[in-house]
């Protein structure tokens, strides 16, 4: 027990956290090879990110590179932004550029750069009760769903995709608290979303790419396509990177923060995004590198550079 | 050798990822709770016996307040030790959070109420005049402890049986303290049976999350019969 016990603090790489015992464990592996740098990148990120799988085909090559380990939380946009308020994240990856900006403006985040983007997709019952297939606008469609009262499971959860869906309700009239028994707050992640929508026969909003994951595990039908496949613009579903500000949180390794944020915006890291599919499907769309500058993706969106002049 | 390869190769290209990744999970959550355990039967036991022993004011309360702990919701005590652990926490210098050192915390602090409140039954219900008999033939204190525990250790191992039962099956806490970690290859850090279920569900993959859930109860079961066992040997030496 003991043995297995100390192989498996050194394989996680244990910092100083681990108290006594992982320094002595630590310790006598030094003597068997050469020292590599052994750090731990926290990354926390979203359940739409983490449940596609991208996550891993991007975090080998960089743990092999550079010789460190790569930790991946995933939870809702809000929370993986308010762990690393918290300074206990090096490094968030999340889709809500609304929650971004604001992290941003409190001085958190830090050299934010836009990474990738997909889309969101109106999903739902093959039969359709609502009788929103086909159609080329979201609004409509959410307009439609509740008009009819037609089961909407949401993901209630601050996440990216729940911070878009409210914006679609807003554009369709609909504050939170004007729904009635026919919508759900499900308080959870896009898949089991995904499921429980497919359990009560109802409508979500999902992301392009979690959806496609879980095609096989799911009868529910894209009834409303995102910009990806030529469907509306508020539809669209950009992600941003950025590290935690080490002024703020001097415990935060932004070195490496700084390096993961520079194998996934670099050639190599575009090249694996644009190269992951899923059922034959590209989910995510690399715009880190581009001909021209995009000073934007550095700043919050309403950020006025003319008074710097 | 070309021919133990290819006899080989297909259980390597087929389950590598997939063992390695259950059998890692299976590691984390062992090595969570039953450090967990080991340690909360350790501050607990004594805890017990001292209260089970005294007659002091406010036992009552102490002794209710420790049946409360054994109902404490396993997200609440995810959040608080979240808290205390986190960068701006009181042990936040200790870079404990996403950590199984800060699972095994949140864990102790479920299971120690289940093992004190059980543990204390079970002294309690030793009789007087074992004591009293133990103490006049001469025994110390420790000696006293001792008889008590013995007499009282098929309460003690029910204790840690529950405590280990409610440490291994909690998912709140672990969730929130953890992260649910695992690897690029698939090797958990901080990711237990409960966990992975969790997300295997919640990625619509129910038959690996089924599967683990069977590994759960059979780990349980497994972990039941050495206790019960250990306990039925010291019942062979009366």
């Amino acid at each position: 027990m003991s043995i297995q016990r100390r192989e498996f603090i050194a394989a996680i790489g244990t910092t100083a956290a681990a108290g006594l015992a992982g320094c002595a464990a630590l310790g006598d592996d030094g003597g068997n090879g050469p020292e590599i740098s052994g750090e731990t990148l926290t990354l926390t990120t979203t359940t739409s990110t983490y449940d596609t799988g991208l996550l891993d085909e991007l975090n080998a090559p960089f743990e092999d590179r550079y010789g460190v380990t790569v930790d991946t939380v995933s939870l809702g946009t809000g929370a993986a932004i308010e762990t690393g308020r918290s300074g206990d994240s090096d490094v968030v990856m999340v889709h809500a550029r609304s929650q971004e900006d604001e992290f941003m403006e409190d001085g958190y985040a830090i050299n934010r750069r836009d990474l990738m983007f997909n889309d969101f997709v109106i999903i739902g019952d093959a039969d359709d009760p609502a009788g929103i297939s086909g159609g080329d606008d979201a609004v409509d469609a959410f307009a439609q769903i509740a008009e009819s009262e037609s089961t909407f499971v949401s993901r209630g959860d601050d996440s990216g995709t729940h911070t878009q869906e409210l914006e679609i309700w807003g554009e369709a009239g609909y504050e939170d608290g004007d729904f009635g028994e026919w919508y759900q707050e499900a308080g959870q992640g896009m898949g089991e979303v995904i499921v429980q929508t497919g359990q009560s026969e109802g409508y979500t909003l999902s992301d392009r790419g979690t959806y496609l994951s879980m095609i096989n595990e799911t009868d529910l039908e894209i009834h409303v396509e995102g910009p990806v496949e030529g469907g509306p613009e508020i539809l669209s579903n950009p992600y941003g990177i950025f590290a935690i500000n080490p002024a703020v949180h001097d415990n935060v390794n932004y070195d490496l923060a700084m390096a993961y944020i520079g194998f996934i915006t670099s050639l190599e890291g575009e090249e694996i995004i644009r190269e992951y599919t899923v059922e034959g499907e590209q989910l995510f769309f690399p715009e880190a590198i581009t001909e021209e500058p995009n000073f934007q993706q550095y700043v919050p969106e309403e950020w006025d550079g003319s008074h710097s002049d | 050798m070309p021919l133990e390869l290819s006899v080989l190769s297909p259980l390597v290209v087929d389950f590598p990822f997939e063992w390695n990744y259950i059998r890692s999970i299976i590691r984390v959550s062992l090595y969570v709770s039953i450090t967990a355990v080991v340690l909360s039967t350790l501050f607990s036991i004594p805890v017990a016996l001292l209260v089970g022993f005294k007659d002091f004011r406010g036992k009552t309360l102490l002794t209710s307040i420790i049946n409360t702990g054994m109902g404490f919701p396993s997200v609440v005590v995810g959040l608080v030790v979240l808290f205390t652990v986190s960068n701006e926490g009181p042990l936040g210098s200790w870079d404990l959070v996403f950590t199984p050192e800060a699972m095994i915390m949140s864990q102790f602090v479920l299971a120690a109420p289940v093992i004190t409140g059980v543990s204390l039954a079970a002294v309690s219900s030793v009789e007087q005049n074992v004591r009293d008999a133990a103490f006049a033939m001469g025994g110390t204190r420790a000696d006293v402890a001792l008889v008590t525990i013995k007499e009282a250790r098929y309460g003690i191992a029910t204790a840690v049986l529950a405590g280990f039962g409610r440490a291994i099956s909690e998912v709140g806490s672990v969730l929130i303290v953890g992260g649910n970690i695992a690897g690029s290859d698939g090797t958990s850090v901080t990711r237990t049976l409960t966990t992975a279920i969790q997300l295997e569900a919640r990625q619509g993959r129910f038959e690996t999350a089924m599967i683990l859930g069977a590994i759960l109860v059979v780990l349980v079961l497994i972990v039941n019969a050495i206790v019960v066992r250990l306990g039925g040997d010291t019942g062979g030496n009366r």
